[in-house]
């Protein structure tokens, strides 16, 4: 088992060089003539007005917290879904109650409309 | 015949046992690793080059246009002509930038689409890398790829690519859940988290017949995680200018581009191998080198119907595509998960389970779509609308 993970290794350094040579090829190939009105803004011929990175909207952390949650669930769910043959009857109601709880919190978030999108 | 009838495995062995009278025993290995990478880069990359093409094709014909026709027989050189042009357009950088991120970002999409090939079962022995945590890798390796989109459009200092990059946080983070728990339940019926294991496990039954619900889940949400029709929120070429990759030009774009069809593919693949029984088909057991064919036709379905989702489908508002996610995927899929568990522990064999199991999830696919047109009518009533009667 260790071997596939020496494959592993070797194969994530060879992938992760392999775009960097295409930009390398690119690079010796292609024309290099930038200027200022090139490298704006691009905004359909617009000029941008004031600074890009601003505070956004507030919606987006409470969905990346929701799924933080559930993302952590899955972390308990996938050991427990490799083991369930070899386990008694008891991992089934175990898993029924943490799916259970895991299901009142998402109606909670659904009942204080914090899965509305506004 | 014996030697055909296995035809990659045996010419594996017999490269192999040439390399092994010269070479130590560790040499042997590292080349044999280094060539089977080299052939997973090709694959990838020539399916890329052989899809984008299809996908024009079959668009084309669902819009009555010929499609690409110029170059080459019946215009399959298109692509390799689109990326060589590619190759050779210049190259801007926006003035604000953050210039590593900026450079990182593509790197980072293909690596991700890439690396997720190596655990993939193309046939009976054929794997490059039969990990015991194969579809946790997947799902673990798979979700570089947003940090990678959401990297570009912070990075390229441009607020379209900026909502861009907010879009795809807020709609693959979503779509991850059902998905992870879609395959949760094929782990579930396997009691294993290798891909060739699954596909082994699915001997006389594939998994779409214990829970087509978790297939039609799957399905959804792959196509949300790789941000098509109709998921394409995050790069809408009519609201975003195409998202978080506007600002990237020449070779970058390419690695999007390709990084895009790459988990196209992948998507199907796993698709597939967890629900469709991978490389499993009639005479396989006989002619190990028929399962490539049979995983090869099987992929092609799936990729000719998100064709030609792409052509007929309208795209999601922001809102649906949330609701969507959280309040039907994620709930029916934790029932789902509950119903494949109780059926495991099932007495009576693999049928009682199946059956048991498919009933389950026919009666919650009823329940969820009676309950969505109830949600709809009582939608159109608020608005003072009337619904037309459906049959």
């Amino acid at each position: 088992m260790l071997e596939q993970y020496g494959f592993i290794a070797l194969y994530s350094g060879l992938v992760f060089v392999f775009p960097f040579l295409g930009m390398l090829t690119a690079w010796l190939l292609r024309p290099k003539k930038p200027n200022p009105i090139k490298r704006s803004t691009y905004e359909c011929g617009l000029e941008t007005i004031g600074d890009t990175w601003v505070q956004f909207k507030a919606q987006y952390y409470l969905f990346a917290l929701i799924f933080v949650v559930f993302d952590i669930e899955a972390v308990f769910l996938f050991p427990w879904a490799v083991a369930y043959r070899r386990l008694a009857l008891y991992a089934l109601v175990e898993m029924a109650i943490f799916l259970l709880i895991l299901l009142g919190g998402l109606l909670y978030a659904w009942r204080k409309k914090a899965l509305q999108w506004q | 015949m014996d030697f055909v009838s296995d035809l990659f495995v045996n010419l594996g062995r017999v490269w192999t046992d040439f390399l092994s009278m010269y070479l130590a025993p560790w040499l042997v290995r590292l080349i044999n690793w280094l060539i089977v990478s080299t052939i997973l880069l090709v694959i990838g990359l020539v399916t890329v080059l052989f899809l984008v093409w299809l996908e024009r094709k079959i668009v084309a014909r669902i819009q009555d246009r010929p499609g690409p026709n110029r170059v080459g027989p019946f215009g399959l050189l298109q692509t390799v002509a689109d990326a060589v042009k590619l190759l050779t357009k210049e190259d801007i950088t926006p003035a604000g930038a953050d210039r590593i991120v900026y450079n990182l970002a593509p790197a980072l999409a293909t690596f991700s689409a890439l690396m997720l090939m190596a655990v993939l079962p193309w046939g009976p022995r054929l794997i490059a890398a039969d990990l015991n945590i194969g579809v946790l890798y997947l799902v673990a390796l798979g979700s570089v790829a947003t940090m990678a989109i959401l990297m570009a459009g912070w990075s390229s200092n441009n607020k379209y690519a900026l909502l861009g990059g907010f879009r795809v946080v807020a709609q693959l983070l979503s779509y991850e859940i059902p998905m992870i728990l879609a395959m949760a339940s094929v782990v579930l019926l396997a009691g294993s988290m290798s891909t060739q294991a699954i596909v082994e496990a699915q001997s006389p039954l594939p998994y779409v017949v214990f829970t087509p619900l978790a297939f039609l889940i799957y399905l959804l949400a792959s196509l949300a995680e790789v941000g098509r029709v109709p998921f394409d929120l995050l790069e809408a070429e009519s609201e975003l200018i195409t998202g978080y990759n506007i600002e990237y030009s020449g070779m970058k774009f390419a690695f999007f581009f390709l990084a895009e069809f790459i988990n196209t593919f992948i998507v199907s693949i796993i698709a597939v191998t967890l629900f469709l029984g991978g490389w499993r088909g009639p005479l396989v057991d006989r002619f190990p080198v028929l399962g490539v064919f049979y995983l090869g036709i099987k992929v092609f379905v799936l990729l000719f119907a998100m064709s030609w989702f792409r052509g007929t489908l309208p795209r999601f508002r922001i809102d649906q595509m949330q609701m969507f996610a959280w309040k039907v995927l994620v709930p029916v899929a934790l029932v789902n998960l509950l119903i494949v568990a109780v059926a495991v522990k099932l007495p009576g064999g693999l049928w009682a389970q199946a059956a048991f199991a498919l009933a389950g999830n026919v009666i919650t696919l009823l329940v969820t779509l009676g309950l969505l047109g109830r949600a709809a009518r009582r939608f159109a009533e608020r608005r003072g609308e009337r619904l037309p009667v459906t049959t």
